[in-house]
């Protein structure tokens, strides 16, 4: 008879699982230092009342569901990967009839004291059909119809989850795109996303005369460099025509038009505050409902990355010690435990014990893009690239945040933050990528 | 296909980096390179509280605590934490509305926030607090109890000689060169003020962790920066406290002030001034109210008569007279003069009570019966002594002579704002004169009138002179301080011994001798007592007030100086009562009560009805009360549409300001300063 036992261990990359055990562990560690208030400390691990002890509880959890998803067959998630798409499709459908108001969300379904965020859960289905379909047989990601087809795999979930008032959350969705550039999406499209994007930015911190004027300097100074070839090539002028106009309308009226009548209040406030600026709103055409919500979340927004800042920048380069940091301790940082969990780390450990996490996060990330190099299946690859893209936005994007460069959007920093359906969702994407990448040796469909 | 874009993995990589390396740039910015954010935590997390040590207490000669520190009780008040509370049975222990319940807590509210406790009601008092502490389980943990430390006279007694303590303002700020901090509290009068840097001890700091808003959830690094507060130093006085209640009893009613020393050290066994008030008015959460409502009291009750009351000092400077006559060498006891009624060796005649032949016979008998003729003469003899005849010099030493006895300088007793009375300087004549005058110009300084001012302290020394026969110790309260250290130089002056003549004690004798003729059978008989040899001298100071605009004399101060038992003095005294007339009417009997109690510590029954009489009888001139309506008649009208508008606001604002209480007391004083008739307490 063959060793079981052997047979599942084999192939499992036990470095990805050992840095995701060290993560998980600080993780436990900072919520700890957070929330721990002189109570009896194994009483408070075993209590399962305190925070702490909660995720701990979470961590036992994801630790019986890796075994399962390690003891999984892989075809089982190609066979299913299509049927939880639309599982997961129909369950944000469902939110919206079923959610329970909780803190201004509207994307949490509770049933009998449980709570289930499908947004969330989400992106590991994305993911899985991501990879289904972009390693289908007949694929050619060269043309534009599969581009378009992946990116409506990745976008409907995404708009279904801005519908419930988490764009955090749906922003995550965009990280697939950088899955897609990998699997051949023309970086140009990327270029234009990310020009775009710069140009929003700029549009936000420029006067939006001046920049109209900058925007005909550069037009002007492309025209008068490429004025010989434009003599030969008449197209090339209407490119530059048109882009300056694009960049124009853009800055002029479509993110004036965007801000005022996609975006709410007090996201576009919150977009502002990170760039360092006061969002003046056209108060008549708001209700008195919506000012007042700008005004608490503005200054919420400030207080948290102003508190964050502080508790960050005071652990100086070797930090306070566990349980010694006072902003981090005395609830002076909001939402301390979630998403603003790495203030622990900034206070307690300093600049180094930052650079370490940093490092370990950039390591895991590096690592998974070695094992999603490694594949011989494309199904495998894909998934692992998503795996890597959504990490990769959790952390910066958090941390970002905490760090006062990116606006407050409020996502949970991977394996670290306090929260079970946030834990279980990182624990699952990765184990699945551990599960794919045991059997690499297969072709997978 | 996946062999076709392989090397975008590594554009994939470097985009990873990038973002890394800009996360790790910003952390080092925010935690290396600058330190605003170590100073921004500092001052969101940690607190620095000033730890008030005990206040030094205060004992008197039998080690009875007569200034000590008690506790009383706030009812405080936790908002955010107010949960399930019955709200009715806290209303009726308090004995106050639902509404001004509900107006209070939103006030507490507004003053310190949610999470931050208030005072709900201050300084609870004793009924209220026993039913409170029983039933406080009920209310918890919204509302709970907290002790507050205050200053407490336990025999409601001393007022103007304890003090009171009270909150530092920028001026004590300033001159303290900051040493003090907002808030502080520091003695500002009284023994509390002279005896500050024993009796405050020293202050700690303790540095506490505070969380987001601002409630305490612990010690800073386990205290290592916290200093401890050291307690202040006790002070044993040679104050007798029962003497001293004694003397505020005698004083009811009346303006004036008594003082005893002991002459042997200097200690002073009583001092009393009239009105007084009661001290622990100046205690706890009232004080600034009752403090207001005593200062436009026209009594002036916070006025100390004893230090500050200056009088002619009338024929009780007499024995003074002949001291310097005798140690000029101008006199002998045995000189005589022969008084027909009235003084006639000046221009106007000085006019005399008695009129028989050989009633100053000699220096003894001249004292005994107060003969003013007769040390109008010898005061002239003195000034006129040596052969330059310069009135100039022979007043010069006369002065001299007079402040040594510590007339017209202050003392220096220990306790603030003393006056120095009035002995003045020859320019002053002078001036007057135009350096034309002579020793009849001011011969009734010989019986204490004229340019002439003494505070009862000053008048009580001159009694230790006589009894110690030429010396005297400064005048002061405190005995010893606790623990006392060699840095501590605040007692060094109190004991050196001042020699003040140089006469011999047989001479002494008679000087005492002649003052106790006048106890037994002169013009102080009513001070006798049997079987204590009592030495004294009455004395009436004339006084003048502007009545209608005209100088107008009113009714004569009645003083009283004595000391006993004569043979070896133990006790010295000075009495005034204003405008009391004769000064064997009311002085003397009052002197005679405190004697009797001090010597043989305890009065009979028929002594104690006298102290009752003596305590229920007024003593203010209808003509002063005029006078006094007629100079206060606007600032009354004032404070009359002040306090009726007070009045009718203080209870519907008691429910507005759950700190400003109003004690029955506070009426009470504005009541009595309203009463046209009864101005003084």
């Amino acid at each position: 008879m063959r060793n079981h036992s052997a047979e599942i261990t084999k192939g499992i990359d036990w470095t990805l699982v050992v840095v995701y055990a060290i993560l998980v562990t600080t993780g436990i560690m900072s919520i700890f230092a957070a929330t721990y208030r002189d109570e009896s400390i194994l009483n408070g691990f075993l209590s399962f009342k305190t925070d702490y002890s909660k995720q701990l509880y979470y961590f036992a959890i994801c630790a019986v569901l890796a075994i399962f998803i390690l003891l999984t067959d892989s075809k089982f998630f190609t066979a299913t990967a299509n049927i939880f798409y639309f599982l997961g499709i129909v369950l944000l459908i469902l939110v919206f009839p079923f959610h329970t108001d909780v803190k201004g969300t509207k994307s949490i379904i509770r049933f009998s004291g449980f709570q289930l965020q499908p947004a969330e859960l989400c992106k590991v289905f994305v993911n899985l059909a991501l990879a289904k379909y972009l390693s289908s047989l007949d694929m050619n990601f060269k043309k534009t119809r599969p581009q378009l087809l992946a990116s409506a795999v990745i976008l409907v979930p995404a708009i279904l989850t801005i519908l419930q008032s988490e764009t955090g959350l749906a922003l995550v969705y965009f990280s697939f795109f950088l899955v897609l550039y990998r699997e051949g999406l023309p970086a140009y499209i990327l270029v234009i996303g990310f020009a775009v994007a710069l140009l929003v930015v700029l549009t936000l911190l420029v006067d939006q005369n001046i920049l109209a004027i900058i925007l005909t300097f550069i037009a002007l100074f492309f025209l008068y460099v490429s004025r010989k070839e434009l003599k030969r090539n008449r197209a090339l002028f209407l490119l530059i025509v048109a882009v300056w106009a694009l960049c124009v309308g853009i800055q002029r009226f479509a993110v004036p038009y965007f801000f005022s009548n996609v975006l709410k209040p007090y996201q576009v406030q919150r977009i502002y505050a990170t760039v360092g600026k006061d969002y003046q709103v056209d108060e008549s055409t708001l209700s008195e409902a919506d000012l007042k919500k700008i005004e608490e979340k503005k200054k919420a927004g400030n207080y948290n990355v102003k508190q964050s800042k502080i508790a960050i920048g005071s652990g100086g380069f070797f930090g306070k010690g566990l349980l010694k940091g006072t902003q981090t301790r005395y609830d002076f940082v909001p939402e301390q435990r979630t998403d603003f969990i790495f203030c622990t780390i900034g206070e307690g450990f300093g600049f180094m014990g930052s650079i370490i996490l940093l490092g370990l996060y950039l390591f895991m990330l590096f690592r998974i893009i070695n094992i999603a190099e490694r594949q011989r299946s494309t199904f495998s690859r894909v998934y692992a690239y998503g795996v890597a893209s959504v990490f990769f936005f959790h952390v910066f994007i958090n941390i970002g945040m905490t760090l006062g460069i990116v606006p407050v959007i409020g996502i949970p920093l991977p394996f670290m933050s306090y929260g079970g359906t946030a834990l279980i969702t990182f624990t699952v994407l990765l184990f699945i990528l551990i599960r794919l990448d045991a059997d690499r040796q297969m072709i997978l469909r | 296909m996946s062999v076709f874009n392989q090397s975008r993995q590594n554009v994939i990589r470097v985009l990873f980096l990038v973002a890394f390396i800009i996360l790790v740039i910003r952390l080092l910015f925010l935690q290396v390179s600058s330190s605003k954010y170590d100073l921004l935590a500092l001052d969101n997390a940690v607190s620095k509280t000033v730890v008030y040590p005990d206040r030094g207490i205060i004992f008197d000669r039998k080690g009875r605590s007569i200034l000590e520190n008690t506790l009383t009780y706030d009812l405080m008040v936790l908002p955010n934490a107010v949960k399930n509370l019955d709200t009715a049975g806290l209303c009726k222990i308090l004995n106050i509305s639902e509404k001004s319940f509900h107006d209070r807590l939103i006030g507490s509210i507004i003053k310190n926030g949610k999470f931050r406790p208030s005072v709900f009601e201050a300084a609870l008092n004793t009924a209220t607090f026993v039913q409170l502490q029983e039933n406080i389980f009920r209310f918890e943990p919204g509302f709970y109890l907290q002790e507050r430390p205050i200053r407490s006279y336990p025999y409601k007694a001393a007022a103007h000689l304890l003090g009171y303590v009270g909150e530092v303002d920028s001026n004590i700020l300033k001159r303290t060169n900051f040493y003090y901090q907002m808030g502080d509290y520091m003695g500002l009068a009284g023994l509390e003020r002279y005896y500050e840097p024993i009796l405050m001890g020293k202050r700690g700091i303790r540095y506490q962790v505070k969380d987001n808003k601002n409630r305490i959830v612990g010690s800073y690094e386990n205290g290592a920066y916290d200093s401890v507060a050291v307690a202040g130093r006790n002070l044993n006085t040679y104050l007798d406290i029962e003497l001293q209640v004694l003397a505020e009893r005698l004083m009811k009613n009346k303006l004036g002030a008594i003082v005893a020393i002991e002459p042997k050290t200097g200690g002073i066994l009583a001092m009393a001034s009239g009105p007084t008030y009661d001290p622990n008015l100046l205690t706890g959460s009232f004080r600034k109210s009752n403090f207001s409502f005593m200062l436009r009291d026209t009594a002036r009750p916070l006025f100390n008569r004893a230090i500050k009351g200056q009088y002619a000092p009338g024929s009780t400077i007499k024995p003074m007279g002949a001291l310097i006559a005798l140690d000029e060498g101008v006199i002998t006891p045995s000189f005589g003069f022969a008084c027909a009624g009235a003084y006639r060796g000046c221009n106007r005649p000085i006019a005399c009570e008695h009129k028989n032949g050989g009633h100053a016979a000699n220096l003894r008998m001249a004292l005994a019966n107060s003969c003013n003729s007769y040390f109008s003469h010898i005061y002239r003899m003195a000034v006129d002594n040596r052969e330059d005849r310069d009135v100039r010099l022979g007043y010069a030493r006369w002065k001299k002579y007079m402040n040594s006895f510590g007339m017209g300088v202050r003392l220096g007793l220990d306790l603030p704002s003393e006056d120095k009375g009035l002995i003045t300087d020859t320019s002053f004549y002078d001036k007057l004169y135009n350096k034309s005058w002579n020793s009849c110009t001011n011969v009734f300084l010989g019986i204490g009138q004229g340019e002439m001012q003494a505070t009862p302290l000053q008048m009580a020394n001159l009694m230790c002179i006589i009894a110690n026969k030429g010396y005297y110790y400064t005048p002061h309260f405190v005995s010893t301080i606790e623990n006392e250290q060699p840095e501590d130089t605040l007692l060094s002056k109190f004991k050196i011994r001042h020699e003040v003549t140089k006469i011999p004690d047989t001479i002494y004798n008679i000087v005492q001798l002649g003052m106790q003729d006048v106890v037994d059978h002169g013009t102080a008989m009513g001070a006798r007592i049997e079987g204590i040899g009592i030495a004294g001298k009455t004395g009436t100071a004339e006084n003048y007030g502007i009545i209608n605009g005209r100088r107008e004399k009113l009714k004569n101060h009645s003083w009283f100086v004595c000391f006993a038992p004569r043979e070896n003095p133990k006790i010295a005294i000075a009495v005034i009562v204003e405008n009391a007339g004769f000064g064997a009417t009311w002085a003397t009997p009052m002197a005679s009560l405190m004697l009797e109690k001090y010597l043989r510590d305890t009065l009979s029954a028929p002594r104690w009805k006298e102290v009752e009489r003596i305590e229920n009888t007024e003593i203010i001139l209808p003509v002063v009360k005029m006078k006094r309506n007629k100079l206060d008649s606007m600032r009354r009208e004032k404070l009359k549409t002040q306090s009726s508008r007070l009045n009718a606001k203080l209870l519907p604002a008691q429910s507005k300001n759950p700190l400003r209480k109003t004690e029955p007391i506070t009426y009470l004083h504005i009541d009595a300063i309203l009463k046209d008739e009864e101005p003084f307490c």
